[in-house]
């Protein structure tokens, strides 16, 4: 069993965020972290590989900060890494960053490939579905299960509002992986140390560039919301703010 | 061919999702805004009732998209259909629920038509002949107006709450509804889905409730729980909850609110101890109404509440029962 897992370094979650000059973009000093979903993505990806035994390999687009998230990985437990290392890989739309990485695997031969359901930064939760596109292969998202079958695998997809749904696919397959699928691992010492001497791959733009094209939609402006609530705050001793409320839920709200 | 939009409704088991109607409004909104046509489409097997359903709206049109394919859900289908039934209609928009199912199929739609979607909206702008559309980028912290700098058909999928359902249009008469057989070749599909089932017993669809009671940290014990179901109960509303009570087990997971629970968007949304990080904003803030109590005054509720109450629950709630069972009793 071969997998790649697709992973992305977004600003940390309580991390303060500026714009850049031109309000497209935010200001790059920010603190930096894996993208959560991936983690999952990741963690299953490797019991799958202690299940079924493989390897297990690491991609992400993005400047040089961006292999943090491919060293952290490789210390949990990933075989090697692919870095398609530049800049540039930050502004890419999904459809373009799914490019990049089909080009950048197009010598490999992997039998699943794992994504989280999406990015805490743009959070488009497109990327996985296109590259599956891309590839030709089936695929399903938001999956909280993965078993191997005669012929291919069984995997639960989360449905809304409590709904669940197994699906049989065959390999190879794309999926998207649900926050808290599994129990995340810490990487061990040793593991850190082993990760220190593990391929890392990387990939210049120029290899990719005739892959991908210009982006298909644009940033116009990025700002901050603008608060449009007018809030009403009530206030008085309980007994009285309770009156006022239910006043409002009949008068106001009229659910009453 | 006139410029038109067209709306994909969604339907599971032959009813259609709540979250369409939102969608319908979103294509009214944009057809008066453009002068494009609106029309809606309906994708399953057996569906020209919903399409019908549909065609009391004010649209130009209605389509039920008909293929034994179709069902059940499976992505190669879907986009195999839709791929079909838009590239011979040509819509400069086509706008969908941002739904799992959405989620699932848009993005294999798009690529196979060398398009993007612009997923996840929350609103659109219109400036000259220029459409943006509104969505939010680092879970919700900024927003980023979006435009397209490809061709059309352009795909928006717009996010739960982001458009007012219950204000759809009615038409002055029914729209014309016309059945598109769909040609899937075998072998295009190749998921096999099995039932869909749920996986707790008293599972509940906070999405379809119009009241909604929820409680976060600050209401301490599991003990205190009982205090929110009792208003909710007077109030004829559900019970939930944001994720670190469910997380606690003190509520099944099922009624957990927000990114990774559900999305809704009743008429009332009633914030227990809830502090309103933004993984609990995406899945309420779509409510037509927010009461917002909480001893914090600087809580990010207070930003999104159309009624704040800085104070102590447990001194506030009582007496509101009792306020909500009179007033329940006519008195």
């Amino acid at each position: 069993m071969k997998i790649l897992v697709c992973m992305k370094q977004v600003p940390q979650k309580d991390a303060p965020l500026k714009l850049n000059e031109s309000s497209t973009w935010i200001r790059e000093d920010v603190s930096y972290e894996v993208n959560e979903p991936d983690a999952f993505a990741l963690e299953e990806a490797l019991r799958q590989k202690e299940k079924h035994s493989g390897e297990v390999v690491v991609i992400t687009a993005g400047p040089a900060r961006a292999q943090q998230v491919l060293r952290e990985a490789l210390a949990k437990g990933a075989d090697r890494a692919i870095h398609l290392e530049d800049s540039a890989f930050v502004s890419l739309d999904a459809s373009n960053t799914a490019r990049a990485f089909a080009a950048a695997i197009k010598d490999e031969k992997f039998d699943l490939i794992f994504t989280g359901l999406q990015s805490d930064d743009y959070g488009y939760a497109q990327t996985g579905v296109v590259l599956a596109e891309l590839l030709g292969w089936p695929h399903a998202t938001i999956i909280m299960q993965i078993e191997m079958t005669d012929g291919g695998i069984r995997v639960k997809r989360e449905l809304e509002a409590g709904y669940f749904q197994f699906v049989d696919m065959p390999l190879p397959a794309v999926l998207t992986i649900q926050s808290g699928i599994n129990k995340l691992r810490y990487a061990t010492l040793i593991g850190i140390k082993q990760a220190k001497n593990k391929p890392l791959r990387k990939v210049t733009l120029a290899e990719v560039q005739s892959a991908i094209g210009a982006n298909l939609q644009k940033i116009e402006r990025l700002y901050i919301p603008q608060k449009t609530k007018n809030t009403e705050f009530l206030e008085g001793p309980p007994a009285e703010v309770a009156k006022k409320l239910v006043e409002k839920l009949r008068n106001e709200v009229r659910v009453l | 061919m006139a410029d038109s939009i067209l709306v994909i409704v969604e339907q599971h088991e032959g009813k259609l999702n709540r979250v369409s109607w939102e969608t319908l409004t979103a294509g009214q909104a944009l057809a008066a805004e453009t002068g494009w046509t609106l029309e809606a489409a309906v994708a399953g097997s057996g569906v020209a009732s919903l399409a019908n359903e549909v065609a009391g709206k004010k649209v130009a049109k209605v389509y039920a998209l008909e293929s034994p394919k179709l069902e059940p859900y499976t992505p190669d289908a879907f986009a195999a259909a839709l791929k079909q039934f838009i590239a011979s209609k040509q819509p400069k928009l086509v706008l969908l629920p941002h739904t799992y199912q959405v989620r699932d199929f848009v993005p294999k739609l798009v690529t196979a038509m060398e398009r993007a979607a612009i997923s996840d909206c929350i609103g659109y702008k219109k400036d000259g002949n220029k459409l943006l559309f509104t969505r939010q980028m680092f879970q919700g912290k900024l927003a980023a107006d979006v435009t397209f700098t490809c061709d059309a058909p352009w795909f928006v999928t717009f996010q739960n709450g982001a458009f007012r359902g219950d204000k759809v249009e009615a038409g002055s008469a029914a729209a014309p509804v016309e059945t598109v057989n769909i040609e899937i070749a075998d072998g295009v599909v190749r998921n096999k889905p099995q039932e869909v089932f749920k996986e707790a017993k008293q599972a509940v669809d906070l999405t379809q409730a119009e009241i909604i009671v929820s409680v976060g940290r600050g209401i301490k014990e599991q003990k205190n729980i009982e205090l929110a179901k009792q208003l909710a109960e007077a109030l004829g509303g559900e019970l939930a909850a944001s994720r670190p009570i469910c997380d606690s087990g003190w509520l099944p997971m099922d009624r957990q609110i927000g990114s990774s629970g559900q999305t809704v968007a009743p008429k009332l949304y009633l914030a227990l101890g809830i502090s309103g990080a933004i993984q609990h904003i995406v899945g309420m803030k779509g409510a037509r109404t927010i009461i917002a109590i909480n001893k914090d005054s600087e809580a990010p509720i207070f930003e999104i509440a159309d009624y704040a109450v800085v104070g102590n629950l447990f001194d506030i709630v009582p007496p509101m029962i009792e306020e909500v069972k009179k007033a329940k009793a006519g008195a």
